[in-house]
């Protein structure tokens, strides 16, 4: 009996210990707080793995500037992003496709923020002797009907096509800007932009499509009717396959999640920490492009 | 009066040692609550997850209306659109083909090559194939299986490319890479099951005048049979459910390939791949549970004959 009472006893001691502990945690948490003053909710941004390291690095950057907000990212997928947000899970859904594009996603109460433009281009393994090609033959090696280098001017060797996964971004706007939507063969496929480079610049005779950022002398960049993908190209839409990045809101962004927002698109972000990372700044864009992929002047 | 003192006496009776409850049966009563809760969360937690992956597997076929027939027999994956009949694409012939082709050929590699390590570490060189066999073993064992996609991608991938036509990724470069994986495993249970063939039935046969290659042959391996077949179960069991290192090496293309050396793909590989593209409750989504159930039900199936085959195992 007497053993279960100092049990007893030792469990509520301790229980009360921790209720104070955690009650003058909070209190400290919210002196800090009011210290701050202007520290917000925490907020959640989850979404697009391409997005992630960008705004991971704007939040970062924002966090610093102004101590007592705490922003989280994740990554998970553009899909992962736009379904989290439609269902008002998180604060902030990053995607690099349009809402609109989505199919199982209620578009109409999201708020698009376009923060960032991606360029994207063919890559090919760099022995294959062509670095220039049109459309159309674009076209034909992703449909399967040019098999050979040979035929593009090149080396005799095959070519190997390699694909990023079905519902990747990257692979959507490349299907509807590069190959006018048509449906690539059933090839390989890889999950993540870092594979698909490895793979290209080891395979002979491979080709993919990358983002500008994963660019490097492993592989080469081909040019597409003779224009160079460059950011230059990208903002006069001379070089066509290119994409918004894009932080969605349910409802009007509002708190941290707005000054996050608009502390991406401020010039300071645009010009520097955006282009340090390979992102081309929206403001820069000469044209804007909806979600039906029509484009209009600005 | 006289009841409340015989009460009195009573409570004093009571407040004897012989009466009181021992701390050991408590303790012991506990433990065996404590036993009993892990039991019940254990099951608990595996009727949950039955429940989820049957659930969300079998909603491609009634709520997206998806047809059983062309998921085992059609060839084409596209669950994002339709065909002429208004069902959902989902034919996954070429990843089950696949997922059984690498199994498959990665037991039969790895099966007689663990069979022979086990019988040279426990019948002709216990101690010094021991001494060497077992450190060996267990550090392969110890590589995460990222690490042996990784090796599979820089040095399998590339010697296949040399060797055959074609751009080395394919069911042979996973053929490869999961013997390798799954050859600690089978060979340490094949191990188990030749030491649990009594000394007895060797002495024996040694006593019958038979040679040692003899005693091997028809005694130790004949008497083992169960044991070793649950080792190689046990070993394709591990095959068919590995995704990372598969999936880097394979290609992961959604076509019946002609030959081992192009992109193939397997369950494990399309559903770790597509995991991240998709949206929760579309049908995307439920196509791949659904692919999730294909990997549950086999690893059932193997559970249950690693069972009945284990029935006729020499204790």
């Amino acid at each position: 009996m007497k053993k279960r009472k100092r049990i007893t006893l030792l469990a509520f001691a301790l229980l009360s210990a921790g209720v104070i502990a955690a009650c003058s945690s909070t209190n400290a948490d919210e002196s800090e707080k009011e210290e701050t003053s202007q520290a917000a909710e925490p907020i959640m941004a989850v979404g697009s793995s391409a997005m992630q390291p960008l705004v991971e690095a704007a939040a970062q950057q924002y966090t610093k500037e102004n101590p007592g907000s705490v922003i989280s990212v994740q990554g998970g997928g553009s899909g992962t992003g736009l379904s989290k947000i439609s269902e008002d899970a998180v604060d902030i859904g990053n995607s690099d496709i349009f809402a609109e594009e989505k199919e199982g996603v209620d578009a109409g109460s999201l708020v698009d923020h376009k923060v960032a433009v991606v360029g994207m281009g063919p890559v090919s393994h760099p022995e294959t002797g062509v670095d220039d090609i049109t459309t159309e033959e674009l076209i034909g090696i992703f449909t399967g009907k040019i098999k050979n280098w040979k035929e593009l001017g090149g080396i005799d060797q095959e070519i190997i096509v390699i694909n990023r996964a079905k519902g990747s971004g990257t692979r959507a706007t490349f299907e509807a800007f590069a190959l006018q939507g048509k449906e690539p063969i059933d090839a390989q496929e890889r999950d993540s932009s870092g594979t698909v480079r490895k793979i290209v610049s080891e395979t002979p005779g491979a080709i993919s499509y990358l983002a500008f950022s994963y660019f490097d002398e492993t592989t080469t960049a081909l040019q597409v009717n003779g224009v160079t993908p460059n950011r230059k190209n990208v903002e006069s839409n001379e070089w066509e396959i290119w994409a918004y990045q894009h932080m969605y809101t349910n409802g009007e962004a509002t708190g941290l999640a707005k000054e996050l927002i608009d502390y991406i698109l401020s010039d300071e972000i645009q010009e520097t920490l955006l282009v340090e990372m390979d992102y081309l700044p929206v403001t820069g864009m000469k044209v804007e492009r909806d979600a039906e992929g029509s484009i209009m002047k600005k | 009066m006289k009841g409340v003192q015989m009460m009195a006496k009573m409570m004093k009776e009571m407040e004897h040692p012989l009466y009181k409850k021992s701390g050991k049966i408590r303790t012991g009563r506990i433990g065996k609550w404590i036993t009993f809760l892990s039991v019940a969360l254990t099951a608990a937690i595996t009727a949950a997850i039955l429940f989820l992956v049957f659930s969300k597997g079998l909603a491609t076929f009634i709520t997206n209306d998806g047809s059983v027939k062309d998921f085992f027999t059609g060839t084409a994956w596209n669950p994002a659109e339709v065909n002429s009949f208004g069902k959902p694409i989902i034919g996954a012939l070429p990843f089950l083909l696949g997922s059984l082709a690498v199994t498959g050929l990665s037991a039969l590699i790895s099966g007689p090559l663990a069979i022979g390590a086990a019988i040279f570490m426990s019948e002709i060189a216990p101690r010094g194939g021991k001494r060497i066999m077992q450190p060996v073993i267990e550090l392969l064992v110890g590589i995460p299986s990222v690490v042996y996609g990784f090796i599979g991608l820089s040095a399998v991938v590339p010697f296949l490319r040399n060797m055959f036509p074609g751009s080395g990724f394919g069911i042979a470069a996973g053929t490869i890479v999961l013997s390798v994986m799954i050859l600690p495993t089978v060979t340490s249970l094949a191990l188990d099951a030749i030491q649990s063939v009594p000394r007895s039935l060797r002495e024996a046969s040694l006593a019958l005048g038979s040679t040692r290659w003899q005693m091997i042959c028809k005694v130790v391996l004949k008497t083992a049979k169960p044991g070793l077949m649950m080792a190689v179960i046990f070993g394709m069991a591990r095959a068919f459910g590995e995704a990372l290192a598969v999936q880097m090496v394979i290609g992961n293309a959604s076509v019946i390939p002609h030959s081992l050396f192009e992109p193939a793909s397997t369950v494990t590989s399309i559903l770790t791949m597509g995991m991240g593209y998709t949206v929760m409750g579309q049908v995307e989504n439920n196509a791949l549970w659904s692919l999730a159930l294909v990997l549950l039900i086999m690893s059932l199936i193997f559970t249950i004959t690693v069972r009945v085959a284990g029935k006729g195992r020499v204790r």
